[in-house]
């Protein structure tokens, strides 16, 4: 079966939804990045959906999920490059991905990963000092 | 014998042209209302003149039906008259008197037939021909008039929807005028096309210069802030006016958006959020001189 | 300019349901809609033609253009003979679900189209109809 895939870039992972997915696609994604993170301790998730011609409630709560799932182990999920017409479809359709952080693109996306590891190891660093 | 029709009424016209010309001239002179300036007597009489010849020529080519291929630069003669009109303002009925006002002559030049029933068969082709050449003055007409009303109407969102770009990443959207559900629409869609255009991570919406702002146009907003966020933008809201505050709050919309009273207090927010700031360069001048 | 004939597309698989998204794109390119247009439709098919294929047990669309004056429009015809819907109200409410999903695919879908209908009958299936006029 085809599988999408996930590449690690520094302390994040990076995946690139090029294809149209079908949801058992989708679901063994959300499988492959759990396991990916535990495997790489990985501190951020960034998913590129910039070639994405549409998000349904399907792909949407993938997303949701993902973005759980990564906080729970620590890590932090950034969706980058959401089209314009595909973002004003989600709002109408009444998915709002409140868990999940945006950024325009994958660049932008890096940056706010290593913000966000950047200030959880300056929290750490004091709480231990 | 309709084959012969149209030879008897071009040999009617031949026969009576000066005079058939200048009664039309005439009753176009009163109907033209040629004092107000909008079109000139020399240009009325090219008008007619070329009028009449091209409708000779229709008549030899294409007898009496005015669809025929032998009609085509009558009609496209008909159509430029037309199209002069619609833009100088003319009415429809002032646009299709041009044709209308042929009829009066045409008939009293065919009525002078000695054979009575003749000239009332000759009568009564030169109505439906005259008829139907008017209402197709009225249908060019009408298309310019539409080609007017389109032409303003995508001048008219273009105008009114410019994106500026205030800052490296930092662009400004200032909305005037009143909002409908199909412009905001449009408006919208164009922001957030910007957004991906210019990489801008914040964006301000600026409503000082909207009236009022209706339940759907307010939804359509947050809808905007929404998906901007969804992209990876944060949206500013300012200069928005106390009723339409009270219109959001009655919405019951909890808004998760940054709202400033004006515009520069929104450029200013956006600006710390780009880690930037504005000072005085004289303080700084003064702070190096000492 | 020529126009796609109606089309009947089977829902018995994941796979299906991409085919249908990309046969409702093609159809919505031919009738002129904008892509935010374009958008809503595809996304609207794709909700629907899940909940043919999770709730129905599977099913069929009808992908057609249509006419009205001068407007031009798509419209997609779900059927499945499922067990079908008892309460429609209460499935078209938002967040209400029977299946794995976020309860948004009927609420969903209708707020994406400017038509929708539905007919359900319990213990013999489902039939949703949905339409998008292209905006003049």
């Amino acid at each position: 079966m085809e599988r999408i895939p996930i590449l690690k870039m520094g302390d994040a992972l990076l995946i690139t939804i090029q294809v149209d997915m079908h949801d058992r696609l989708a679901m063994a994604l959300e499988d492959d990045l759990t396991q990916k993170i535990v495997q790489s301790s990985a501190k951020g998730v960034l998913i590129d959906i910039s070639s994405l011609e549409i998000v349904d409630s399907f792909i949407g709560r993938m997303l949701d999920n993902i973005a759980a799932v990564s906080r729970i182990l620590d890590a932090q999920t950034v969706v980058v490059g959401m089209r314009p017409a595909v973002a004003i479809t989600l709002v109408e359709l009444g998915l709002a991905l409140t868990g999940v952080k945006t950024a325009l693109n994958v660049e932008k996306g890096m940056a706010l990963i290593g913000k966000q590891v950047a200030s959880a190891r300056g929290t750490s660093g004091r709480n231990a000092g | 014998m309709p084959a012969s029709s149209h030879s008897e009424i071009s040999a009617i016209i031949d026969a009576n042209e000066q005079q058939i010309l200048k009664e039309w001239l005439e009753a176009l002179r009163q109907g033209a209302s040629l004092e107000t300036g909008r079109i000139k007597e020399p240009e009325l009489n090219t008008q007619a003149k070329g009028f009449f010849s091209h409708l000779r020529g229709a008549l030899r080519e294409g007898g009496l039906d005015v669809r025929s291929r032998g009609y085509e630069t009558l009609r496209s003669f008909l159509a430029e008259v037309s199209r002069t009109r619609a833009l100088k303002g003319y009415s429809p009925s002032e646009t299709a008197m041009f044709v209308f006002s042929l009829k009066r002559p045409l008939f009293d030049a065919a009525a002078k037939s000695a054979d009575a029933s003749a000239a009332a068969q000759r009568g009564w082709e030169i109505n439906q021909l005259i008829d139907e050449l008017g209402l197709q003055t009225i249908e060019s007409y009408q298309k310019v008039r539409e080609e007017v009303i389109l032409r303003q109407q995508s001048e008219i969102s273009e105008l009114s929807t410019p994106v500026v770009k205030l800052w490296d990443g930092v662009l400004a959207l200032p909305l005037i005028g009143t909002l409908d559900s199909a412009r905001t629409q449009v408006v919208m869609e164009n922001l957030l096309q910007s957004i991906v255009d210019y990489g801008a991570e914040i964006a301000v919406i600026d409503i000082t210069g909207v009236p009022t702002v209706d339940t759907l146009v307010a939804q359509h907003l947050l809808k905007t802030v929404a998906a901007a966020r969804l992209m990876g933008a944060d949206c500013i809201i300012s200069g928005i006016r106390p009723q339409i505050a009270q219109t959001m709050v009655h919405l019951g919309v909890d808004l998760d958006v940054t709202t400033k009273s004006t515009l520069a207090d929104a450029f200013a927010v956006a600006l710390q959020r780009m880690g930037r700031t504005v000072v005085d360069v004289d303080s700084i001048a003064g702070r190096t001189a000492r | 300019m020529v126009e796609t004939p109606a089309e009947t597309l089977p829902i018995s698989s994941g796979e299906d349901v991409v085919r249908v998204r990309q046969a409702v794109r093609l159809r919505c390119v031919e009738a002129g809609f904008s892509l935010v247009d374009q958008t809503k439709m595809v996304t609207a098919a794709s909700e629907l033609a899940r909940n043919t294929l999770d709730h129905g047990g599977g099913g069929s669309v009808l992908v057609e253009t249509i006419h009205l004056g001068n407007r031009r429009g798509v419209r997609l015809t779900f059927q499945d003979s499922g067990p079908g819907i008892p309460d429609i109200a209460r499935a078209l409410q938002d967040g209400f679900t029977t299946g794995s999903g976020l309860g948004l695919g009927l609420g969903g879908a209708k707020r994406l189209t400017n038509d929708f209908s539905i007919e359900s009958t319990p213990g013999q299936g489902t039939r949703i109809m949905i339409a998008r006029w292209k905006l003049t």
